[in-house]
């Protein structure tokens, strides 16, 4: 044995694996590194701004002192609210189309590649589109331009889980349906549907988790409103938007409320994230 | 599964069924048709609606696009200037931007997210691997205007004091790679911008590579440990080998997020029209002068070369998270045959 050890081949060998193995912890060490950083900036530089006054009064003027971001929290629940119950079903829906159809077939193969396409692909050019499509036609920026944007963003997301929860249903509960004489759509609504109630919920909350944080294709469709407003077909305040603009701004207050409203929204976003795992692990023994 | 419910099964031959009950067993099963064909049918145009944006989103970026190829034609791409005032427009210094900043990040997050997949997969121990695994896809959690901020208010002004220095009194001293890291160092610029989007798509990276290392059968892990091999011989000769594939797929997945990233980049990459040789230079991406200047943009040449410059960008994405989901298909019908 002591023999081996003292083999310089072996000796080598061992360095390398040290090393490799080195390495790797200290690449998971920059990961969570660089996380606790972000949160405690975050902690740091945004906790001062959270008071009540952050949830009562509405973005500051230029120059004017204190403020808050009343009317980009409303802004953002309206549009986040209202594009998730338009992406819901219609990406549930979809979903079921691939998981009940998609074996072999042409078409809902081509859906299934161009949805994981756009998970990925630039939110900044659905903001484009969507700027070419319904603001530049109405001549005016609104929150349901806002809305149709972070809605194309969701429903990717909400097809992608729903597709992957259903299929791992197994055939012997769909079977046992059929053989009761269920129609399919009752099999897939009513059997198929809900035994993965959990993991469809999940996709609906990573879902909402992701556009919650969107700025880019805010940024030409919703705009931006310094003043309170629940006016969907107009220019609607947002939280991401403020927050970039506030952050770019030289007025200290500005800044802030751009720290606060980042507290906020990241807080919102990792909770909705946790939040998406534990429904998940909870209801799928697996 | 079977295309049709065995429905017309149940319609079995009894001789105590009186016509009535055969009547109303046809009603209901022609009914139960109907039904199926109506479900096929809507949950089918709910999935089509996904292509249909995706052709609403080419076709509305070419016809945007349009007045700009027809004007500047195809030097639009290798042309430098970018003149709102002269009204002449050219993608050469947005294009540059956008894949030097998603290199960089792949440079660096590559081996992290190899470093980091290797951790949970081989060397954590199984408890804390859930807890490990779900930090690290907290940071793909974190919103990028989060990482904007972070990256010009926090890391670049350290970057500027204590990194960049070192950098330009070492690396830049060296032939060629030299010129890389001269210059004025402000913070922001393009390497700031790389690293940042490097933390982004790590956690996308990594937990491909984590997918597909579970994948490799623990039989060919376990003979080469019977012949000896350490740790880090079995991850290098059998693991990474046999999941070439996967790992690559992985990897233009997260260049695939890197090239559309906004927000973070728009923050740290200083929003300036030159091209510079070095990496502490200032620059432009093709979705950072998207978000600084659509809003405002007015003469129509402008606002179509931003739809050009879209467009550009639009098919580099398509092209690159095409290949990764190709490759990333070839990985798991690998995992079929396990």
């Amino acid at each position: 044995m002591s023999q081996t050890i003292r083999n310089p081949v072996y000796r080598k060998r061992l360095l390398a694996h040290r090393i490799g193995i080195a390495l790797s912890v200290l690449a998971m060490s920059i990961g969570l590194i660089v996380l606790a950083w972000i949160l405690s900036t975050l902690l740091i530089k945004g906790f001062g701004a959270l008071s009540g006054q952050l949830f009562m009064a509405d973005t500051p003027a230029p120059g004017s002192d204190g403020g808050g971001l009343r009317n980009a929290i409303v802004g953002s629940l309206l549009m986040v609210g209202l594009s998730t119950a338009i992406s819901t079903p219609v990406g549930i829906l979809a979903g079921i189309y691939l998981a009940e159809y998609g074996a072999d077939n042409k078409f809902a193969q081509v859906t299934r590649f161009v949805t994981d396409i756009m998970l990925s692909a630039p939110s900044i050019v659905i903001g484009l589109f969507v700027y070419a499509l319904y603001v530049a036609k109405v001549n005016h920026y609104s929150g349901y331009a806002g809305t149709i944007a972070l809605s194309l963003i969701a429903v990717p997301v909400v097809v992608r889980t729903t597709d992957n929860m259903l299929r791992l249903v197994p055939n012997s509960l769909l079977e046992a349906a059929f053989a009761l004489g269920a129609p399919r759509w009752k099999v897939a609504m009513l059997v198929r549907l809900r035994a993965v109630k959990a993991g469809v919920v999940t996709g609906v909350l990573l879902a909402l988790a992701r556009i919650s944080g969107e700025t880019a294709p805010l940024l030409f469709t919703a705009l931006n409103n310094q003043f309170y407003s629940h006016d969907m077909n107009a220019p609607l305040s947002n939280l991401p938007t403020v927050i970039y603009q506030f952050a770019m701004s030289p007025y200290d207050n500005w800044r802030e409320l751009a720290w606060g409203g980042a507290l906020l929204v990241t807080f919102s976003v990792l909770l909705l994230n946790i939040l998406s795992r534990t429904v998940f692990s909870q209801k799928t023994p697996n | 599964m079977s295309a049709h419910p065995p429905v017309a099964m149940t319609h079995m031959p009894d001789s105590t069924a009186t016509d009535a009950s055969h009547a109303a067993m046809h009603t209901t099963m022609r009914a139960q048709r109907i039904q199926d064909f109506f479900f096929h049918k809507i949950t089918m145009l709910f999935a089509a609606s996904v292509l249909l944006v995706l052709v609403g989103i080419i076709v509305s970026l070419v016809v945007g696009a349009a007045p700009a190829f027809r004007a500047f034609g195809p030097g639009f791409i290798t042309s430098i200037e970018w003149d709102p005032v002269g009204n002449k427009y050219g993608a050469l210094i947005a294009i540059v931007g956008t894949l030097s900043t998603s290199f960089i990040a792949l440079l660096i997050a590559f081996p992290v997210s190899f470093g980091i997949a290797l951790f949970l997969t081989e060397i954590c121990p199984v408890w804390l691997r859930r807890p490990m695994g779900t930090a690290i896809e907290l940071l793909a959690g974190v919103p990028s205007i989060i990482y904007g901020m972070w990256g010009l208010f926090v890391f670049a002004p350290l970057f500027a004091d204590h990194v960049q220095p070192l950098l330009k009194h070492t690396l830049g001293q060296l032939p060629f790679i030299g010129p890389l890291f001269s210059g004025p160092t402000f913070g922001i610029g393009i390497l700031t911008a790389g690293l940042i989007l490097a933390v982004m798509i790590i956690p996308f990276i990594s937990s491909v590579m984590r997918d597909v290392f579970e994948i490799v059968p623990t039989v060919l892990k376990e003979s080469a440990y019977g012949l000896g091999c350490t740790k880090w011989e079995v991850v290098r000769k059998i693991v990474l080998p046999y999941t070439k594939t996967g790992v690559v797929g992985g990897v233009m997945l997260g260049l695939g997020r890197a090239l559309g990233e906004t927000m973070a980049v728009t923050f740290v990459i200083g929003n300036s029209n030159t091209l510079s040789w070095s990496l502490f230079a200032a620059g432009n991406s093709i979705s950072s002068t998207l978000a600084n200047e659509f809003g405002e943009a007015e003469k129509v040449l402008h606002v179509s070369s931003l739809y050009a410059l879209a467009l550009i960008l639009f098919a580099i994405t398509f092209i690159v998270l095409s290949a990764a989901k190709l490759m990333l298909a070839g990985m798991s019908r690998k995992e079929g045959v396990k």
